[in-house]
């Protein structure tokens, strides 16, 4: 039984069985509050599930791309559900979540996921069709860009703002049953730390 | 769950420590920190968005490794305690998530603690008998610089004042960078006023003057002795005169000390509190100390110092924190509480 979480958008819970059926959801498209939802996000979708924490045998986890301090919460949530239950982290780009459920819904050929990055930026990801296991098959990104300076799309260009816990989930079940590759266990930030470092001292007197 | 005795991981993520501890009761199992401080020295100073990047990738092998270390299971784990403020947003937003996820993927209940209130329950896990209550705690760190009345660790908590700009430990960092020495200042500054006189320059005591005292009788103010110190180092460099590095760091350092212990002792004798507290990682200043332990003898106040593992950011004082509210009594934390970074000091848990 695997426990989905993501939070690179809103934040968003659900459990999946190892066939890819989903077994419960919740999500709020609150893009503010990750640390305060998760807790109770994660009670609520394991309890309807009916599955106990003992139960779950893979956490997994959308890595992004989205704004730092949200994806973080999410992240972190998964290592440390996965610590306590003595199972596995599974490492999913939250965009090819994106991508799944567009094709679940009737989509096919190429398609352009573009989710806001703040600071009037964009994360992007380019896709073409599903593979054989049914994962999406990404071709480029996931990238940062200004709005005008996107890839064309060479097919459907679809604007996310919400990341269905459901379909990372689903996705994850996919990857299992492939024997395909996780994603690396690393946050998609995309950008440096915006900082630079120190120059000395400025002065102080006239 | 075992409320007499209770085994508590606590998890600390406020500032550029990523701490995990466990206790059993009063008793310490394991204080593990990992620290992101050589990430921040180029920037000279503690960088929020590095801090909390570093957070998610030490999380993992800090909690593992405090595990280990500790002896114990999983599954004897009677709650989670964390700190929810004050502090650094982002970094503090890590912990949480992590603390609400562990608690339960193990089904236990968790505590949401106060940071600073955290560094008063430090001494609970030092290994000679607790402090008795009242105590004037002094907290002095880069992140914060609070005067506490402690009357009950786990119920009564007043904050007498604090610093209204910079923190202690973060004029330390910045005399350091005027006299060109690397980060962290603290130890810096401690190293290079050795061979100095703490009396070659009468540097300012912020908000000591009678007409401060009537507002900020408890409060303290770092900025305007980090203005002249950095004033007297440029006059001395105008002038083509070297700068007697050693002097002005002991100088400095008598500053601060002065001030920081001055009031704590004001406060013990003006509120007949006659026991003190120390914590936080500026405690690691040896004039800090060695002034605190003249006045506090010279005034009949007993003093404590925790040792420095426990007195720097860490997780075990946070699951000490958490081990004295359930061994009071107080039920668990609901899962809807969020970071405060500026939690105020008598919300011990929220
Ligand atoms: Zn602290």
């Amino acid at each position: 039984m695997l426990l989905a979480i993501d939070t690179s958008a809103g934040t968003g819970v659900a459990v999946v069985d190892e066939s890819g059926r989903v077994r419960a959801e919740r999500a709020t498209d609150d893009t503010m509050r990750h640390a305060e939802a998760i807790g109770s996000l994660i009670a609520r979708t394991l309890d309807e599930s009916g599955v106990a924490a003992r139960d779950v045998t893979g956490v997994v986890a959308g890595m992004g791309p989205g704004p730092f301090t949200g994806l973080r919460v999410g992240i972190a949530a998964a290592h440390a559900f996965a610590f306590g239950a003595g199972c596995p982290v599974l490492p999913v780009v939250s965009h090819d979540a994106i991508a799944l459920e567009r094709y679940l819904a009737g989509g096919d050929g190429p398609l352009l996921v573009v989710t806001d990055a703040r600071r009037r930026e964009r994360y992007w990801s380019a896709y073409d069709g599903l593979d054989a296991n049914g994962v999406p098959i990404r071709v480029d990104g996931p990238g940062l860009a200004k709005p005008d300076a996107l890839p064309a799309p060479a097919g459907e260009r679809f604007d996310a703002h919400v990341v269905s816990a459901a379909a990372l989930g689903t996705l994850a079940a996919r990857i299992l049953a492939g024997g395909l590759a996780f994603a690396p266990d690393e946050p998609l930030y995309l950008r440096t730390p915006d900082v630079t470092p120190s120059a000395g001292p400025k002065r102080v007197s006239a | 769950m075992n409320r007499a005795d209770p085994l508590v991981l606590g998890i600390e993520t406020s500032c550029d420590e990523t701490g995990v501890g466990i206790v059993r009761g009063s008793t310490l199992l394991a204080n593990v920190i990992a620290s992101s401080m050589e990430e921040h020295a180029r920037y000279g100073g503690v960088v929020p968005e590095v801090a909390a990047r570093a957070h998610l990738e030490a999380l993992g092998p800090t909690l593992r490794e405090a595990v280990d270390r500790a002896g114990v299971t999983l599954d004897e784990v009677d709650a989670i305690a964390v700190t929810n403020g004050p502090g650094l947003a982002g970094a503090l937003m890590v912990g949480v998530g992590a603390a609400k996820a562990l608690a339960l993927s193990l089904d236990v209940p968790i505590y949401a603690v106060n940071h600073l209130v955290g560094h008063v329950g430090a001494d609970i896990l030092a290994e000679d008998e607790p402090f008795e209550y009242p105590t004037v705690a002094l907290l002095v760190s880069g992140g914060h610089t609070s005067l506490l009345l402690v009357r009950d660790l786990t119920s009564d908590v007043e904050l007498l004042g604090e610093t209204i700009d910079d923190a202690a430990g973060e004029a330390f960092d910045k005399v350091a960078r005027v006299l060109g020495l690397a980060y962290p200042g603290g130890p810096r500054i401690d190293a290079a006023a050795v061979d100095g006189d703490p009396r070659a320059i009468r540097f300012p005591r912020g908000l000591t003057k009678p007409k401060d005292l009537d507002r900020h009788r408890y409060d303290f103010s770092f900025s305007g002795l980090k203005t002249a110190v950095a004033r007297w180092v440029e006059q001395r460099e105008d002038a083509g005169e070297p700068v007697p590095v050693g002097d002005v760091a002991a100088s400095f350092r008598e500053a601060v000390a002065d001030v920081l212990v001055g009031k704590a002792i004001a406060a013990c004798v003006d509120l007949g509190v006659p026991r003190l507290l120390l914590g936080g990682g500026v405690v690691a200043n040896a004039r800090l100390r060695g002034l605190a332990e003249e006045r506090a003898d010279a005034a009949g106040i007993a003093l404590r110092i925790p040792p420095l593992s426990l007195c720097t950011d860490n997780g075990a004082m946070i699951a000490a924190l958490g081990a004295q509210r359930i061994m009071a009594g107080h039920a668990p934390s609901t899962l809807d509480f969020g970071a405060d970074s500026t939690l105020p000091v008598t919300t011990i848990q929220s």
